[in-house]
């Protein structure tokens, strides 16, 4: 193996996933937006650019011109820190996801940027730290909404991790390994069959997992933390320009992860729905981008059900956000994991 | 390359851990023990415990010390008071820590040859291993520790309640 | 290039000699807490150590057990920490020395 070129091809790939993923960042605010549109029997935006599609382009660059504010109150170190822990949390866990089957050229595994043993657990790693962006930007504010919304989001984020924890234990019983390719290999038999939402029963998980992503991303119907209503925008009512920015690319980038993370462990992954039921056809390129294309279609219809349910559901209140990850999600994550668990010994 | 992680590692728990002592805010007490807990699971990693490595991510660092911030937070914690403290801390207390990491650090440097070296997968424990072990040999200290938290959490629970 | 052992363990001898000093030093309820979070650590990190050492999981189990009970600890600690600050409103352990609520 050569080792420079083994380097430079690792290197080449990060920078191509990182730019691709702040691309699908920016891509699905405009789509929320779209859809949003829509579903509110209105256009959208449409004016920059053929269909608005040059909209997320004029939006950062309004973001980067504007005044970055600095209040005169506030704990400035941690300030200034929050909303960087918030996005870099955003952008790691990416780093662990599959997106296609395991191709190596060069000896460079060219769909995953790091197959690791522990990879789940990695992405949950860095999701539990991703709270400390929200719980300080609000506490050094100085200022009481933010710190209202800073309280109630890590309330909130903890008390769903556990019922995202408990959600994911049935499909890694069911792998018996935590690496996220051999959780996607097994799910790769026969097509949509042999994906764990249907043949793998865990459909209960998988409504589970939905609610606890909801929640963990601060999205409607639990989105508590930014509550326009009650507490103006929230732990980043004080933020401004790029500070701003970053906490919304972290949100939206958060949301792309979620989605991935679905896709690997409910929905199969970058296998085909359809199993092997239709002949291959082309050229070894386009047997290699295939799995990606059903990866981005699978990632895509996750990131519509977000928006779908944003224009649909009303927002919880903040007592009954708590009740339900409690009292309804909890005990049914343990009894779906006793289920399985009993369904693997006798029959696995 | 072992080595260099090791220092920048070492290094960094070192610096945080006496951050944590030097800082009069407990925020920033607790953000350089967050630094601590952090880079002590890269050097697990480096000595082949990833399940713990990860573990030592999500527990301490995600949930512990998110508990310790929420808590400053809601106690709006201030800079913390210079007051003397008890005489005897200062007296027997110092130069004894100071004794006791003379004894350590010497103990273990004059045993230096018969402990050797080792380097990144020359052990390592998977998660099967460790699980194994954990849930055929030790299954009763493991549902014991489950009663353990059950117990704890009930305990945190009466006690931060307020009285009505 | 191997590290020495000795490393780690003279690193967590010098964690545990923080985390008491802080101990010692700290007048804040909730930073002297944290310093006894310090010292586990550095004990785990020699268990950690110990386990790599002589090739054995038990050590790495140990820690296992730790982080357990720390978690416990951490939410019965803060939990009086919370009422110890709801009866007297400070967090100087130098006026909340009584040993009753």
């Amino acid at each position: 193996m050569n080792i420079p070129i083994f380097v430079l091809l690792n290197l080449l790939k990060v920078a191509v996933v990182t730019v691709i993923f702040l691309m699908a960042v920016a891509y699905t605010v405009l789509l929320e937006r779209k859809l949003v549109g829509r579903i509110q029997n209105r256009w959208g935006p449409s004016r920059v650019g053929p269909f608005g599609l040059l909209q997320p382009l004029a939006d950062g660059l309004k973001l980067f011109l504007k005044e970055d504010l600095m209040p005169s109150a506030v704990f400035r170190p941690l300030f200034i820190m929050a909303p960087i822990i918030a996005l870099s949390c955003a952008l790691i866990s990416i780093g662990v996801i599959p997106f296609g089957e395991n191709i190596r050229w060069h000896g460079v595994d060219m769909f995953q940027i790091a197959d690791l043993n522990i990879g789940l657990l990695v992405i949950l790693g860095v999701t539990s730290v991703g709270i400390y962006g929200i719980a300080l930007s609000g506490w050094s504010s100085n200022n009481k909404y933010s710190l209202l919304g800073s309280l109630r989001s890590s309330a909130q984020m903890v008390s769903y991790e556990l019922a995202l924890g408990l959600s994911v234990i049935g499909v890694v019983l069911r792998t018996g390994s935590l690496r996220l390719r051999d959780i996607v290999n097994l799910q790769n038999t026969h097509g949509i069959l042999s994906w764990n939402i249907f043949g793998g029963l865990q459909i209960v998980a998988f409504f589970i997992y939905l609610c606890a992503a909801f929640a963990e991303t601060n999205r409607t119907p639990f989105d508590l933390p930014e509550a326009e209503s009650e507490l103006t925008a929230g732990y980043h009512t004080e933020y401004s320009s790029m500070k701003f920015a970053m906490f919304f690319m972290a949100e939206y980038a958060n949301m792309i992860t979620v989605g991935c993370v679905a896709t690997v462990l409910f929905l199969g992954g970058w296998s085909s729905p359809f199993g092997d039921l239709f002949p291959a056809f082309g050229g070894p390129v386009a047997q290699a981008l295939l799995p990606v294309f059903w990866f981005v279609l699978k990632v895509f219809s996750f990131l519509f059900l977000y928006v779908w349910v944003r224009g649909t559901l009303p927002r919880f209140r903040y007592d009954q956000l708590m009740g339900f990850g409690w009292k309804f999600l909890l005990p049914i994550a343990v009894l779906n994991v006793m289920a399985t668990s009993l369904v693997l010994a006798f029959h696995g | 390359m072992n080595v260099a992680i090791f220092i920048l590692f070492a290094l960094l728990c070192l610096g945080g851990a006496l951050n944590l002592l030097l800082q009069r805010h407990p925020i920033n007490s607790a953000l350089s023990l967050i630094v601590v807990m952090s880079s002590l699971s890269v050097l697990y990693l480096l000595l082949g415990a990833e399940f713990l490595a990860l573990a030592q991510i999500i527990v301490y660092s995600g949930a512990i010390m998110v508990l310790f911030v929420f808590v400053i937070m809601l106690l709006n914690a201030g800079e913390e008071e210079r007051t003397h403290g008890s005489r005897a801390a200062y007296f027997a207390g110092i130069p004894g820590v100071l004794a006791l990491f003379a004894v350590l650090a010497g103990t273990f440097v004059t045993l230096r040859l018969s402990f050797g070296g080792t380097r990144l997968g020359a052990f390592l424990v998977t998660t099967g291993d460790l699980s194994r072990v954990l849930f055929r040999n030790l299954l009763l200290p493991f549902e014991v520790t489950s009663v353990l938290i059950l117990v704890a959490i009930l305990g945190a629970v009466v006690l931060a309640r307020k009285e009505h | 290039m191997t590290v020495p052992i000795v490393w780690y363990l003279v690193l967590s001898a010098a964690l545990f000699s923080i985390g008491v000093c802080g101990f010692l030093i700290k007048r804040n309820i909730i930073t002297i807490f944290m310093s006894i979070e310090l010292m586990l650590n550095a004990v785990n990190l020699a268990f950690v150590t110990f386990a790599n050492h002589w090739h054995q999981v038990s050590g790495q189990i140990f820690v296992f057990f730790v982080m357990v009970v720390a978690a416990a600890e951490a939410a019965v600690g803060l939990a009086i920490i919370i009422s110890l600050f709801r009866s007297r409103n400070t967090l100087n352990v130098d006026q909340i020395d009584l040993m009753k609520l």
